[in-house]
């Protein structure tokens, strides 16, 4: 019976990789770190850097999970996965309210500990009764960059938002606009996620519109592109530009005057403070009495020497 | 067929054991035992059978399962359906623009969706048969057209891409609760009660228990998994629907109607997304623009699992429920197990080349041939 024997294939395979788990639990605490990003968003990367090398330092168990697609809904139901589970703490980003709240207060009311870290607002972890927030306030983070390039001159601005399904982000576009003091109208475009679209949209709007002066990318995702275009139609150095996160290229940028600054919401400090925190929280019943702000932290070309050694690792 | 009164020389003698390998549900059957029996051994202490535990992967299983059963009877019917992923954020988002934006009452915006996308769905397979192009570059261009209105709609709108405060609109109604509530919670409050399944420790909700009804979802899932095996194995129309897929000019030469059962079953498809999607917002409260990536290869996946044919004419709803509660169970097992999530995808690959081939098997025994 041939067919049997892919049955038992079947059966084989789907054994094979579980053997290998069991092995990897550790002693001490477990924390499972949910996040809402895509497979795709190489990001997280520094997350899963933040949570592994805190894990190791506190001797904790420390997992990592997000919906492969980036869905919302599916984020909700790993939550009540992880709460299904009962690790000792969960680590969550707050993407949507709505979606969200339900299955992390059922996690709290179970009694695991959680913190919201990355997207979120310090009023919304108090809500569904996290024990802190550890991010950057988006829409804060957006308004000092605003500020900022206002007194660098900036009067009107172009905001390159690459992923524009993501609320949160888009923030950043409307702080930006607000610390500008102008309309955020039609400033914020919708650029998606491929770099040549990107680049020429770039280009076509600059072409179409002569006097904006300011351009604010929102992540490496449109910041490279950005500085291609740049590069191509002459503007680069000239026109003033500041991004969110970093990455080698806006690093170079930095370097090259094509950027101004970028700003840096530190992931690994939201990784790897709530494990630290929660860990000491099980053991020793202390809890910093505050949220803490990751970020914003403005990266200009003084001081680049750290951020470059470990750009995508740990910052 | 041995028990027949006078052996008819006819007929071909099948063994009883022959016969019941050749049913499209036995990959499925087979395959749901051997991944409860692994995660039972494996993931046992993990809380993966606890009461909560449960309800996670049976409510994930059961989102498989309501897109499964209409991909399962489209392919049946020879057809495919990528749009079902956008259909559902699509769905999704209609519902919070006519609820929310608009302000109608939730059960008028939810039935006004499902008329859009019924009609939708009809759309789909009126191009699909007027036109004669494979209806994969048919729902293919739907994938694209669905997600950017989902997008450009709440965009222009609201200049947001997440609509919340479905939950809020919808308290009350009677329509919306036939899609978000929950039933037997006085049965799971005295579960609870007796200590079989666990309660809150704290909270508002302290000494409920952690699992308090059954999601609608869930209900719904069960009801389509039967209306689509009664409709496929105890129907004229059922046999209809193999016929367009098995071999629709030989159908349409018999007087079926092959045009009409293959766009009814883009209706129906469309039908079980917005089921999917009304589903999922009444529970969240929110529509995102992003919702229900990719879920149309997961549902061609539970479909394929389960045993159907992707040439059509081949295929049983029992089989694709089978094939997204083994989705399900594996999607979320492989969690409780400690696996590392990314090789969640290598191991769906392989159950699937290892059901594709199963059901290779199963169809050269069934043809004869070799």
């Amino acid at each position: 019976m041939n067919f049997l024997k892919s049955i038992a294939l079947t059966a084989l395979v789907a054994a094979a990789p579980m053997v290998a788990a069991t092995d990897a639990a550790a002693e001490g605490e477990r924390y499972v770190l949910v996040s809402h990003a895509p497979d795709s968003d190489t990001w997280w990367n520094t997350i899963k850097n933040g949570i592994a090398l805190a894990g190791q330092q506190v001797g904790a168990e420390v997992e990592y999970r997000n919906p492969p697609t980036g869905d919302i809904a599916d984020m909700a139901r790993i939550i009540e996965q992880a709460a299904a589970s009962n690790p000792d703490g969960i680590i969550t980003t707050l993407a949507d309210f709505d979606v969200l709240a339900g299955p992390i207060r059922n996690a709290v009311d179970q009694g695991i500990d959680v913190i919201i870290m990355n997207t979120g607002t310090p009023e919304q972890a108090r809500e569904v009764g996290a024990l802190m927030y550890v991010g950057q306030p988006e829409y804060d983070a957006g308004y000092a960059a605003g500020l900022r390039a206002k007194g660098e001159g900036v009067t009107k601005f172009l905001c390159v938002n690459h992923a524009i399904q993501q609320p949160t982000v888009g923030e950043r576009c409307r702080g930006y606009a607000d610390g500008l003091g102008v309309e955020l109208g039609d400033a914020m475009m919708d650029s998606g996620t491929d770099p040549a679209e990107i680049k020429n949209k770039v280009l076509a709007y600059l072409s179409a519109n002569p006097d904006v002066d300011g351009i604010l990318t929102l992540g490496p995702v449109s910041a490279d592109p950005t500085i291609a275009a740049l590069k191509e139609n002459g503007m680069a150095g000239d026109i003033h530009f500041g991004t969110f996160d970093l990455g080698e290229e806006i690093v170079k940028a930095i370097k090259e005057d094509i950027i101004k600054w970028g700003i840096d919401q530190q992931p690994f400090l939201q990784a790897y403070m709530p494990v630290v925190i929660l860990a000491n929280w099980d053991r020793y019943g202390v809890l910093p009495g505050n949220n803490i702000n990751s970020g914003p932290g403005f990266v200009t070309k003084a001081g680049l020497e750290k951020v470059e050694k470990y750009a995508g690792e740990f910052r | 067929m041995s028990d027949a009164p006078a052996a008819d020389e006819r007929v071909k003698e099948i063994s009883r054991f022959r016969q019941a390998l050749i049913r499209p549900e036995l990959g499925g059957m087979v395959g749901t035992m051997a991944v409860f029996v692994l995660f039972f051994l494996f993931a046992y202490d993990s809380g993966m059978f606890a009461a909560q535990g449960v309800m996670n992967w049976s409510v994930v299983s059961a989102q498989f399962m309501i897109i499964a059963v209409g991909a399962c009877l489209l392919m049946i019917a020879g057809e495919f359906d990528l749009s079902v992923g956008s259909m559902i954020g699509f769905a999704g988002m209609m519902i919070a623009v006519f609820g929310v934006v608009l302000a109608w009452p939730m059960w008028m915006a939810i039935l006004i969706t499902f008329a859009i996308c019924l009609a939708l769905g009809a759309l789909n397979g009126w191009i699909v048969v007027r036109t004669g192009l494979p209806s994969f570059i048919v729902t293919l261009a739907f994938l694209f057209i669905l997600r950017g209105f989902t997008i450009y709609i709440p965009q222009t709108i609201e200049s947001k891409t997440i609509i919340g405060g479905i939950r809020d609109a919808a308290e009350g109604d009677w329509l919306g609760a036939l899609f978000g509530g929950k039933i037997g919670t006085g049965f799971f409050q005295w579960l609870g009660d007796m200590g079989v399944i666990e309660t809150f420790e704290r909270g508002t909700r302290q000494g409920q228990p952690v699992v308090d009804g059954i999601p609608m979802l869930i209900v719904w899932a069960i009801m389509l998994i039967i209306f689509g095996h009664i409709l496929l194995t105890r129907t004229r129309f059922g046999n209809w629907i193999f016929a367009a897929g098995g071999d629709p000019e030989a159908a349409r030469n018999s007087g079926v109607p092959v045009n009409r059962v293959k766009i009814l079953m883009f209706m129906f498809t469309a039908f079980c997304a917005t089921v999917f999607a009304t589903c999922q917002v009444m529970e969240f409260g929110s529509a995102g623009a992003d919702r229900g990536l990719l879920k149309e290869f997961e549902a061609i996946i539970a479909v394929v699992i389960g045993g159907a044919l992707l040439t059509g004419g081949y295929g049983s709803v029992l089989g694709a429920a089978l094939g997204a509660l083994i989705f399900g169970v594996v999607q979320q097992g492989l969690f409780f197990a400690g696996v590392e999530s990314s090789l969640f995808r290598v191991f769906l690959g392989i159950i699937l080349l290892a059901a594709v081939i199963l059901n290779t098997y199963i169809r050269r025994i069934i043809t004869g041939e070799r």
